[in-house]
């Protein structure tokens, strides 16, 4: 039943095969048997439980909510939520309960949905990794998983397979492992150069960045206000739609989102895809990227050309200037943003008591890490006075360059960029740590977070397997606010490539019951 | 732009028509300016800017003095400017503040419509190019009464830009020649108030009060084209009569509704400006020409001492009547100013731009808040005098006193007497009872349609002008009692009886031969003695004029 996707178990409920008590029970069982991973921070387990049952009357009186209701979810730790330890993982956050839930987790708990916990992520979701938070590193699944220890057993070993664990990439690496590992059927990441995409793409899973504007980012604690955007992690493209038809709309508390009311997200089934107009960037070619992700990128194109789409290649001639644009936005924004942590309020507090000034530094020592600290540092920099111009306008103005870039090829009459979300497979965390995280982020990011800057909806689908049983995923990028067509030509891709369910019965013999997993025939690209 | 040089300005000569703190109700009483035409001359101006004008007479030194303004007036609203937190002068601390205000983690700000609305009206009212795309802006600085670590402003494109402040001065012999001056405005932005410190120095601690954080404020700017304290209160003044009239912001300074900082410099005539300090939070209408004088005869006698004029933040100390440097401001401060992500730009629409088939609850229409602009002061002002043909300066008289003017339109409502008349009676008599008693205008017992009976009963010749200053006081004691029940009980009714007033001047003449010698010598004061005797056997109930009559005929009869 856990291995279900929202919408089977949705129907399930309905249909009474299960109830949500139950279900809600055996997502606990199991977020306590993968407890390992390091997916959750906090486990609601008592308020989760308390709204299962509230679901479970409704159903028992015929009046369930929606598809959501009693659909167990999780979000990620930088969500605020009401009576719920909200930490970002960091010790700025540890202890503290927000008085108020985000937006996002208000409309997923009006639909009646249960949540399960919280999940890990990068400090303040600053990294691409989900290795630096305080609770912790988060381990992916997949290193679990029978089709990655088949392929390894095939290998000249030598290493310690314990400290051998993958990474799940980052920041909502702790969304992205709680939806892979079963533990939830839906998942809120936060994106705002990659974060929801590409832990999705490492793990196997749907993961959907809408159109900056149309979902509320009230309540999620910002990295990069003009970036930021709730994002979605699921199994499946269909589960993402009826997430984002939930989530999307105007929210009178976010000032940023779009005034239309929004249409319900009900994708229909692609048959055709003649009339549709694939752009495949020249320059998302690079060199670091691995031969496997683009032979199945190729792959991608060649199937939608086989199938009769126009496929292609199309320029967005300023995308080397992305990451180093973004770097020098981002810490700006951070520095902004991270001002109000300042002990006096909420939050961690030193014990200094010298003056306020020496309360202030300490405090902010204290509860920051170092990429914390170190991007404050740089956009400190990059806003004083004497630099401004040079920087932060010049990042602001290479930012629209960026942005047009893409209005071009959408003009030229492109409906959908095809484009690989990460330059290869997930590395094992000891391979990962091996650079630091502003080097890990500008490499992780390359494909993801030129999309932020020009707030378009993207969407990370598993294609297949790599060579080493791990997944890839590939990325499709849309027109503003053209998310609903953006999905509909996921969902057919996704019909397409026919992504194989990760398979952790191996690890989990004494719960294998509970994964039911049917057997796919698997589609797979490769063959 | 050339500043008037110092001496040729105010020194006091100049008087200022508006006197700042008599409008707000808790400075009064404390007020040193004028109430009426009669009480002239109580000028801000201190004695320093006096003596360097007697030096710059003796040829040695010219010295001209710039300053500049940036007022805060907080905006009359009911909630704040970015949050739905209600705004209230004297809450419990800490009682009115949102988790936006709090600035808790992932909360964002949803600007206020009537506060938008609130500084267009001012714009309009003070001349300003009103900016239909504006934007906002974070200010950074760490303060424990700023919980996010940066103010939300308009820096870059303010709301409002481009105006003008007319305010008039009084010069000449009996300062009866009125001089209107402007100065310019360079901008109106719409910003948030900062919460409130309050040191603890006993247990070295500092309590936060956030009920203001976030309340929203115009911050108006305006160009360094004043040259005195007396200036620069008489332009805050008139912009305190402007933002009331228009009820943008309640502008009462006792209350901190309205704060003004002061950028002032001194240089040579002629050469580039000096090096200016800023003088902060002049929160006192009182102290704020004072601090302003101070300050420039200050940096005048550095310059003169051969010293330099540091670029500092000074503040005014109203106990030592001196500014001083602040402390907690030293160094320089770098507000790393950026763009506020939050808030996409302010878009604002005329009749001609509004798009079609826009929600009003979205859009805000500049030609509909011109359309409901109210009379300004100075238009009011200019039709006190033009429709009842009074003084300049009593129609600022008028205006300068919370509710006067209605009070004063009240009575002439109801009176025959000459507008004049009841200026006079307005200005001199009820305003001098009411500062002599620490009131206020509407705590007056005496109800404008109770003076005007009285002023009937003057103008009717029932009484006389004594006597009906004494029925005034009387009024004063005994609420409840008409004019006509004192003048009645207390027999204060001009003699009617033109007989008995005749007996009584026969009397008085008889009884005073030296006087009527006097006069018939040709002594003109001697009659006026007479007068003074007959009035008061009579109790001031005889009218002069008919005694005067009434000697002379009997003089050369």
């Amino acid at each position: 039943m856990l291995g279900r996707t929202l919408q089977e178990v949705s129907a399930a409920l309905k249909q009474g095969q299960i109830t949500p008590v139950e279900l809600c029970q055996r997502c606990l069982s199991l977020i306590k048997k993968t407890k390992f991973l390091n997916a959750y921070i906090t486990i609601s387990e008592e308020v989760a439980l308390k709204q299962a049952e509230e679901s479970e009357k409704r159903y028992k009186k015929g009046h369930s909510l929606g598809a959501l209701d009693g659909i167990p979810v999780a979000v990620k730790d930088n969500f605020s939520t009401s009576g719920i330890e909200t930490t970002c993982a960091s010790n700025m956050l540890k202890g503290y309960v927000p008085p108020y839930n985000a937006t996002v987790v208000q409309r997923l708990l009006d639909q009646g949905a249960v949540l399960m916990g919280k999940t890990n992520l990068d400090e303040f979701a600053m990294g691409s990794g989900s290795t630096d938070g305080v609770f912790g590193p988060v381990k992916n699944p997949w290193s679990y998983s029978k089709q990655y220890r088949e392929k390894r057993k095939q290998k000249p070993h030598g290493e310690n397979e314990d400290s051998n664990w993958l990474i799940t990439g980052g920041s909502s690496g702790g969304s992205a492992a709680a939806v892979s590992a079963f533990t939830c059927f839906a998942a809120l990441g936060s994106d705002t150069g990659g974060s929801t995409r590409n832990p999705a793409a490492h793990c196997g899973i749907v993961g959907f960045k809408p159109s900056y504007g149309l979902v509320s980012r009230h309540g999620l604690i910002p990295l990069v206000n003009s970036m930021d955007v709730p994002g979605i992690l699921t199994r499946c493209v269909d589960d993402a739609a009826t997430v984002l038809g939930v989530l999307a709309g105007h929210d009178p508390k976010d000032s940023t989102t779009i005034q239309d009311p929004g249409k319900p997200f009900m994708l229909s089934s692609l048959t055709d895809v003649s009339k549709l107009c694939i752009g495949i960037p020249k320059e998302y070619l690079v060199p670091e990227l691995s031969s496997e992700v683009r032979s199945f990128w190729s792959k991608a194109a060649n199937l939608f050309e086989s199938e009769g789409a126009k496929v292609i290649e199309v320029s967005l001639p300023h995308t080397s200037y992305s990451i180093v644009c973004y770097h020098v936005l981002c810490t700006s924004e951070v520095a902004s943003n991270m001002a109000r942590f300042d002990g006096l309020e909420y939050g961690h507090r030193c014990d200094i008591d010298v003056s306020t000034e020496a309360m202030y530094a300490a405090t902010r020592r204290e509860g920051f890490n170092d990429v914390v600290r170190g991007r404050i540092l740089a956009g400190n920099f990059f806003l004083l006075k004497e630099n401004y111009a040079n920087y932060f306008i010049k990042a602001q103005k290479v930012r629209r360059l960026i942005a047009n870039d893409f209005v071009n090829v959408f003009n030229s009459g492109v409906d959908v960029l095809l484009t690989p979300t990460t330059l290869s497979e997930a590395v094992p965390y000891l391979e990962f740590i091996k650079e630091d995280n502003r080097t890990r982020s500008a490499q992780d990011d390359i494909f993801t977070q030129a999309v932020n800057m020009a707030g378009l909806p993207a969407v990370s689908v598993p294609v297949a397997l790599s060579n080493q049983g791990l997944p890839v995923g590939l990325q499709f990028i849309g027109r503003a606010f053209c998310d609903q067509q953006l999905l509909t030509v996921a969902k057919w891709f996704e019909k397409q490539v026919q992504f194989p369910v990760i398979q952790l019965q191996e690890l989990m013999d004494d719960c294998s019951s509970v994964f039911e997993i049917e057997k796919l025939a698997s589609v797979s690209l490769k063959q | 732009m050339a500043a008037p040089v110092l001496r040729g300005c105010c020194l006091g000569r100049c008087w200022a028509l508006a006197c700042i703190d008599s409008g707000s109700r808790h400075g009064r009483g404390a007020a040193t300016g004028f109430t009426s035409s009669g009480k002239r001359g109580q000028s801000f101006v201190a004695q320093q800017p006096l003596l360097t004008a007697q030096k710059s007479r003796k040829g040695e030194h010219k010295w001209a003095a710039v300053v500049g303004l940036e007022i805060h007036a907080q905006i009359a609203s009911n909630s704040k400017l970015f949050s739905g937190s209600q705004v209230h002068f004297a809450a419990p601390p800490n009682s009115l503040v949102s988790f936006f205000d709090a600035s808790l983690p992932g909360t964002l700000p949803v600007l206020n419509r009537r506060c938008v609305e609130a500084a267009v009206m001012t714009g309009l009212a003070l001349n300003c190019h009103i900016n239909k795309k504006s934007l906002f802006d974070r200010k950074h600085y760490f303060y424990a009464d700023l919980p996010a670590g940066y103010q939300i402003t308009q820096q870059r494109l303010p709301i409002a830009v481009n105006g003008s402040l007319a305010y008039s001065v009084c010069v000449g012999k009996k300062w009866r020649q009125v001089i209107t001056k402007t100065v310019r405005i360079k901008q109106i932005q719409l910003e948030q108030d900062s919460g409130k410190s309050l040191h603890d120095e006993l247990r070295s601690q500092t309590l936060i009060d956030l009920n203001r954080a976030g309340v929203g404020l115009l911050e108006v700017v305006l160009e360094p084209d004043m040259s005195c304290g007396e200036e620069a209160a008489t332009a805050v003044r008139e912009l305190q009569l402007i933002l009331q009239a228009l009820g943008t912001s309640q502008a009462n300074m006792a209350e901190g509704q309205l704060r003004v900082d002061a950028n002032i410099s001194v240089h040579h005539p002629g050469e580039p400006l000096g090096v200016r300090t800023e003088v902060k939070n002049l929160n006192s209408a009182r102290f704020l020409a004072r601090a302003i004088d101070y300050e420039i005869q200050r940096q005048i006698n550095e310059l003169e001492n051969g010293c330099e004029i540091l670029n500092e933040t000074r503040s005014f100390d109203y106990k030592l009547g001196c500014t001083v440097p602040m402390r907690d401001k030293e160094g320089k401060q770098d507000y790393r100013f950026m763009p506020e992500p939050n808030l996409p730009p302010l878009l604002l629409y005329d009749t001609a731009s509004l798009p079609a088939g826009a929600d009003p609850q979205q859009v805000i229409n500049i030609d509909r808040i011109r359309e409901q602009l109210p009379e300004l002061p100075s238009e009011t002002r200019e039709k006190l005098i033009q429709q009842y043909g009074i003084l300049p300066e009593h129609s600022f008289a008028l205006l300068n006193e919370v509710g006067l003017l209605e009070f004063f339109q009240n009575v002439i409502k109801e009176t025959r007497a000459e507008p004049k008349k009841v200026t006079s009676w307005v200005l001199n008599i009820f305003l001098g009872f009411l500062k002599q008693r620490n009131l206020a205008v509407n705590e007056s017992p005496v109800t404008p349609s109770v003076l005007a009976e009285l002023l009937n009963l003057l103008d009717r010749k029932v009484i006389s002008s004594a006597a009906a200053k004494q029925v005034f006081e009387e009024l004063w004691r005994s609420k409840g009692k008409t004019p006509s029940q004192i003048v009645s009980e207390r027999k204060l009714e001009l003699m009617q009886d033109e007989e008995a007033l005749e007996r009584v001047c026969h009397a008085v003449m008889e009884g005073h031969p030296q006087v009527v010698m006097d006069m018939k010598r040709g002594n003109p004061r001697a009659i006026n003695k007479l007068i003074g005797l007959v009035r008061k056997v009579t109790h001031n109930r005889a009218d002069p004029m008919v005694i005067k009559e009434i000697l002379e005929k009997q003089l050369s009869s």
